[in-house]
């Protein structure tokens, strides 16, 4: 199809355009805004391999909620880029050697896919048959074989979760809160007091 | 013929027309919507509201359109160009995008695909966008505050609509927008939010009732729509985000803002109130011709969304603002809970109650 052709490849310089300006941009909003844009075609990619379900999860969690809180957090921040750049040519060695581990198992694992995996997606990418929507196979498969696995995950999450919200939370006295229920269960027989007063002496507190 | 449309110059042709086609009418029913707004705002404070362009003001809104196209963009001197151009530009066509799934009437969807809700709701969650860049991007301090704001309020109110939408699901079995109204076919006792199951389904209408307010509140929250319009609100921040702009990128602003109501007001009648279903039995269909099937029910779904526009409009015009712990305080604490519970009834509801394993 040479819709898809073209989608793909769009989608692809995209993704690969913004994935580079992310590093070089230099200006700390934009890298998360081209973030945002490697996220979103990213997600373009997953619906051309028929993943539809993981690209709207991809858009909504990251896009959506993830990435809100980076950009949230990077424009509160003033981040000086001057200062972050003196110290580059002293990790560069570091950094060039992790680049080239990564580097090196990205080879291995897009080698392997490519002798193994050509046989196997030959008949195109592995869609579900029309019997059963992305969905479905994805929550057949998570709620059945993985269930105690994925509950696990869960409940890291909630952990985790907790754990925040413990380090964050501050108890400190003497706050005014508002009580919604106290003042729901106002009634005008606690809220007025009727006062006569006499010309000259005002109210008395 | 047939071979045309399905080959992939057709094909691209067959939608771009379908796109534009539902471009024009959201477009042209946004014009008029705005200025209905104004009036039924104008008419709860006893005013006239618009009455000079046109009779009764129809073209008020034409009128507004060419005002704004006509004047100069201003761009201030610190601002970052691209970017401040480019948020208006973000809210617009997401605002639009989103409408791809909706189905407006029988057979009548640009794009009838599997995820359409998740898609809608992937689509309003990047809404946010627009607001962040356009406030921070005009380098001012309460355009920015005000986009603070919406970050947070948005993102708290995406959690609350998920879980209503998670109990929607769950009742109907399915991701698709289509299949989602076909499932409501038979009366507005087979609509969701009356439990979507017919009469045997009525009990559920106890958890619907009460989910179809939250997503109300919560779609007036998501629009940035009073009493929740805090990222605008022009007594504390001017007009937050929007304070710098002018002429066309504010017109997109504010169409994409309408066209983000319109598109909650169909959402919410798709998701509980059958969207293009009717009201009453509906077997006289069969013998109509499918295009006039087809207005038929879009009849009844352009009514819907009159009638949730018409509810936007005068929660406008009666309720309050919130304060800004008060909206976070109704999002996490009251929202959030209650919506949990109801995913947890629903779900226990499909699983024990009649009509289980369907």
């Amino acid at each position: 199809m040479p819709l898809q052709a073209i989608a793909f490849y769009v989608l692809a310089a995209v993704t690969v355009f913004a994935a580079v300006a992310v590093v070089f941009a230099r200006n700390p909003v934009h890298s998360v805004l081209f973030l945002i844009t490697t996220f979103f075609s990213a997600a373009g990619l997953f619906v051309l391999m028929g993943a539809e379900f993981l690209a709207m999860m991809l858009v909504v969690v990251y896009v959506g909620a993830v990435a809100v809180l980076f950009l949230f957090v990077v424009m509160m921040l003033d981040v000086d880029f001057a200062s972050l750049r003196q110290g580059f040519a002293r990790y560069l060695p570091l950094g060039a050697l992790v680049a080239a581990v990564l580097t090196v198992e990205m080879v291995i694992v897009a080698a392997d896919v490519a002798h193994l995996g050509a046989a196997a997606s030959s008949t195109g990418p592995a869609t579900p048959s029309a019997v059963m929507t992305n969905v479905e196979a994805i929550g057949a498969v998570l709620y059945t074989d993985y269930v105690y696995v994925f509950q696990a995950a869960g409940l890291v999450l909630l952990v985790a979760m907790i754990g925040a919200i413990v380090l964050t939370l501050k108890h400190r006295p003497g706050v005014k809160r508002q009580s919604v229920a106290a003042q729901m269960a106002r009634t005008p027989k606690a809220g007025v007091r009727m006062v006569t007063i006499n010309s000259g002496e005002g109210v008395d507190a | 013929m047939e071979s045309f449309w399905t080959s992939p110059a057709g094909w691209t042709l067959l939608t771009v027309g379908q796109i534009l086609a539902v471009l024009i009418w959201i477009l042209l029913s946004l014009a008029f919507l705005l200025l209905a707004d104004r009036k039924i705002w104008a008419g709860v404070q006893l005013r006239k509201g618009p009455n000079v362009v046109g009779p009764f003001g129809t073209l008020q809104s034409f009128a507004d359109f060419f005002k704004f196209v006509l004047k100069e963009i201003v761009i201030p001197a610190g601002a970052d160009k691209t970017v401040f151009i480019l948020a208006p530009l973000v809210s617009f066509t997401l605002a639009f995008a989103a409408w791809a799934v909706m189905p407006l009437a029988p057979g009548w969807t640009v794009a009838n695909i599997n995820v359409g809700v998740l898609y809608l709701f992937a689509i309003s969650s990047l809404g946010v966008y627009g607001i962040i860049m356009g406030g921070w991007a005009s380098n001012s301090k309460y355009p920015f505050l005000g986009s603070l704001r919406s970050a947070a309020q948005m993102v708290s109110y995406e959690v609350s609509i998920g879980f209503v939408i998670v109990t929607v699901i769950l009742l109907t079995g399915t991701l698709n927008l289509s299949q989602i109204v076909a499932h409501q076919a038979g009366g507005f006792w087979h609509w969701n939010v009356l439990g979507g199951g017919g009469l045997a389904g009525l009990p559920m209408a106890l958890v619907m009732i009460p989910m179809s307010v939250i997503f109300f509140i919560s779609a007036l929250a998501e629009t940035n729509r009073p009493p929740f319009d805090l990222p605008e609100a022009e007594s504390e921040l001017v007009a937050g985000y929007q304070v710098e702009y002018s002429s066309t990128p504010y017109l997109l602003f504010m169409i994409g803002e309408y066209a983000n109501i319109v598109l909650m007001c169909g959402l919410i009648s798709v998701l509980f109130f059958g969207g293009w279903q009717a009201p009453f039995p509906t077997p006289f269909l069969a013998h109509w011709a499918p295009t006039a099937a087809s207005f038929f029910g879009f009849f009844w779904f352009f009514s819907k969304i009159i009638f949730f526009f018409f509810m936007f409009a005068m929660v406008k015009a009666i309720v309050p603002r919130y304060r800004y712990d008060q909206l976070m305080r109704l999002g996490w604490k009251i929202f959030l809970p209650t919506s949990l519970v109801a995913v947890v009834l629903v779900a226990a509801w499909r699983v024990f109650g009649p009509g289980a394993g369907a």
